[in-house]
């Protein structure tokens, strides 16, 4: 009886050869394997964390190192110069710098981080103001999904009063400014049009709600200096609002849209082309990492935030880390439920980079008026498959497969996929959004541009 | 009451043992001053637990000095593990090229205080070797004064903040190679330490210089010194109190600019462990900023003490009073 391991790459060695047919060559040493990598101090930069820590990126041959970043735009540029070969980007970053929506640079992305992970935090007088509203369960806990139309009537008292009402996202371009805008719509409350064309970049036009950048990590102190009434920002810092007190967690982007993509690993196009080898070796290890983020059940999670609550990575104290990565978040003190997958890396082919996903956000960036005119359907699919790349995805994971460590079942089934996920109709305002179709689904929003130009 | 035993205890000071006198009123102050930060620690809250006391900041010193030493201790397995792999590499292909790596895991807070020490001491250098010839030009000559003045004028009361994003643009395109000899953010934080210590060296330089002695001037014009041997001979020894009194005002704030502008870029050192540590929230976080304020208070300490050791070395007058 041979051990697993061994057997496992007794197979792959029966199968390398049919790989061969497929045009799988074996992949040669990496290029460049003195690599730095960039994150923001996010639940959701774990993967890049396990594969350092996990010396899955030593086991490619790559020697890494991993810098925080001060906020999404320093991270970007740090990227686009060349200072980070590589960095965990908001989806929204590489589709943007590709169609110059902010600074303008070929940047692609071979891998998906994660799913869902994000939050909406009001401070504790808006949940005060708005908890009236919100109809009870039998226990006297508020149901969910909360909507935004029990935020609407408070909007309105501090409108009355002559009091701007200001929320925080983290960028732009975020998925985060996105879900916010998507739950604030959905409530029937207008989050404001951008016009670049005519030089306004701060997406407040037609606001009732007025959104503004901040970094996540600076959000719950910008919270309890009143600056903000609320913000959607990413783990650990809706779960920090609840420890410190200064605010209550309403609802997940889970319940916005059901298994979100969130965060992507985004190169430059120029680093993919140089470096092939790397550029498939590090998706490779992000991969081993992302496997085991979410196998055997999340039994390795609770290993993942004593990693994660380390001062290089998040640092944030352990215990509010695991609040969400181990399966439940804490909305109103004491009110913790079971959100299983608040946190997803790998299972529901979470990490495979599909066109839909970049075409969801590029609609949202029509819809909220950061591409200022309307555009065809074609230009949508095609700015996609510039950006988001299964091919680099497919090579890695035909590696690992052929290398023993994943099942050709982990993986959609490469030969067939088109990368359109079929039409998905799990969001809080039960929209269908067909990927292939992005401007019949845009005509479906009562807020949100169609086909007019600003 | 103070002021009076103050008085006492100097009077005292002639008959008591010289050190002691000279360390108990300090030992009081520092006593003092731990006892009122331990009691008003205790009444802030703030989101992040309680403001740290000397206590838990020497807790969170104690665990800084762990963390280097398992940090050094992964490094050390780093390296095994890369020897390793070199090893396989080269059994499977004796021709493979193979080289080590320096290791990729995180500056720990002593590697942080090196780096921001060798920085500020770049920094440093590089705006002396201008300040002071400048500063003796200007010094030597009245007309060169009148003209330089204005600008030194305009440019000394700029924040360093605002010249950061110009000179991180500026490095960024200007030094591009593809085996550099420094990284570009160390480079960042020296030339904004470098813009900011030029002036106080400057300043002071053309006073020390324009104020030498008339009669030592007119001792070099009647023997004839060529301009060089003037300068050397008569214009540096006579101006070196005021030469460093700009040097030591220049170290300070270049410390200080140092810390500010590793904070806004996120280039390495001291700096950036506060912003990180801020960023962290985490319940250690407050502590650990205080450790790092401590240390940036000592190391300015010392930086000031060593200078006025060697600027009593140099200095020809033995009997001036420094401080």
């Amino acid at each position: 009886m041979l051990p697993i391991t061994k057997r496992l790459k007794a197979i792959a060695l029966l199968l390398t050869p049919i790989l061969a047919i497929t045009g799988q060559a074996e992949i040669g040493e990496p290029e460049k394997d003195e690599l730095t990598f960039g994150f923001i101090k996010l639940t959701d930069m774990a993967p890049i964390a396990i594969a350092y820590e996990n010396g899955y990126f030593e086991d490619e041959g790559l020697y890494v190192t991993i810098e925080a970043q001060a906020n999404w735009k320093v991270l970007l540029d740090g990227v686009i110069d060349g200072q980070l070969d590589g960095a965990h980007m908001l989806a929204g970053q590489p589709l943007a710098a590709t169609i110059g929506f902010g600074t303008k640079a070929h940047i692609i992305t071979p891998f998906s981080m994660d799913l869902n992970g994000n939050g909406i935090t009001v401070s504790n007088a808006v949940w005060q103001a708005m908890k009236p509203n919100i109809p009870k369960r039998a226990d006297g806990r508020p149901v969910h999904p909360i909507k935004a139309d029990y935020l609407k009537p408070v909007v309105e008292s501090y409108i009355a009063e002559g009091k701007p009402f200001n929320m925080g996202m983290v960028f732009p371009v975020s998925t985060h400014n996105y879900e916010l805008r998507y739950w604030l719509a959905a409530g029937g409350l207008h989050p404001g049009f951008y016009a670049p064309h005519k030089g306004d970049i701060t997406g407040q036009l037609d606001a009732d709600v007025l959104l503004s950048v901040t970094p996540p990590p600076q959000m719950p102190a910008t919270l309890e200096a009143g600056t903000i009434y609320g913000y959607c920002v990413g783990e650990p810092w809706n779960q920090q609002a609840v420890f410190k007190g200064i605010g209550v967690p309403v609802i997940t982007d889970y319940e916005i849209w059901k298994n979100n993509p969130e965060k992507v690993f985004g190169i430059t196009k120029a680093f993919s082309e140089k470096y092939p080898n790397t550029t498939v070796r590090i998706v490779k290890a992000l991969l081993r990492a992302a496997k085991w983020l979410d196998e055997n059940n999340n039994a390795n999670r609770m290993a993942a935030v004593e990693i994660l609550s380390q001062s290089e990575y998040v640092g944030a104290d352990a215990e509010v880390i695991a609040n969400s990565m181990t399966g439940t978040f804490e909305y109103e003190k004491g009110d913790k439920r079971e959100v299983p997958d608040f946190n997803v890396f790998f299972r529901y082919f979470a990490t495979y980079p599909y066109y839909s996903d970049a075409v969801w956000y590029l609609s949202q960036m029509r819809r909220w008026g950061q591409i200022a005119e309307p555009q065809t359907d074609a230009w949508y699919h095609d700015v996609a498959k510039r950006v988001y790349r299964p091919d680099i995805y497919a090579q890695a994971a035909q590696a690992l497969i052929e290398e023993g460590y994943m099942s050709p079942e982990e993986f959609p089934d490469f030969d067939n996929e088109t990368g359109f996920r079929p039409p998905q109709d799990e969001f809080i305002d039960d929209i269908t959004f067909d990927g292939t179709q992005p401007n019949a689904y845009l005509k479906q929003f009562p807020i949100g541009l169609k086909d007019e130009v600003l | 009451m103070i002021t009076a035993s103050l008085n006492h205890l100097k009077a005292a000071g002639l008959r008591l043992p010289h050190l002691a006198a000279r360390s108990i009123i300090p030992i009081l102050g520092i006593s003092l001053f731990l006892l009122v930060w331990q009691i008003v620690a205790a009444n802030i809250d703030t989101s992040l637990g309680k403001f740290p006391g000397p206590s838990q900041v020497w807790q969170q010193t104690k665990a800084l000095a762990d963390e280097h030493v398992q940090q050094r201790a992964k490094a050390a397995k780093f390296y095994q593990r890369q020897e390793e792999r070199n090893a396989k590499k080269l059994a499977q292909d004796p021709n493979a090229t193979i080289k080590m790596r320096a290791y990729t895991g995180k500056p720990t807070f002593w590697d942080q205080i090196l780096t921001s020490l060798i920085t500020v001491m770049f920094g440093f250098a590089l705006a002396s070797c201008v300040a002071i010839p400048l500063g003796i030009i200007c010094g030597l000559s009245e007309r060169i004064y009148e003209a330089v003045n204005p600008i030194i004028q305009v440019l000394k009361p700029v924040s360093p903040l605002a010249w950061l994003p110009l000179v991180t643009m500026v490095v960024s395109a200007v030094y591009v190679s593809d085996d550099p000899l420094f990284e570009k953010s160390f480079l960042n934080s020296a030339f904004t330490v470098a813009l900011c210590c030029l002036w106080p060296t400057v300043i002071n330089t053309t006073v020390g210089v324009s104020s030498i002695d008339k009669d030592l001037v007119d001792v070099g014009r009647v023997i004839k010194l060529p301009p060089s041997t003037h300068v050397a001979k008569i214009v540096l020894p006579s101006s070196i109190p005021l030469i460093f009194t700009g040097l030591r005002l220049s170290l300070a704030t270049g410390w200080m600019v140092l810390i500010a502008a590793e904070m806004l870029a996120q280039n390495p050192g001291l700096g950036k462990f506060i912003w990180d540590e801020f960023q962290n929230g985490s319940s250690n976080s407050l502590s650990r900023i205080m450790v790092a304020v401590l240390t940036i208070g000592l190391i300015g300490f010392l930086l000031d003490r060593t200078m006025l050791v060697i600027q009593r070395r140099i200095s020809w007058d033995k009997q001036a009073v420094l401080r």
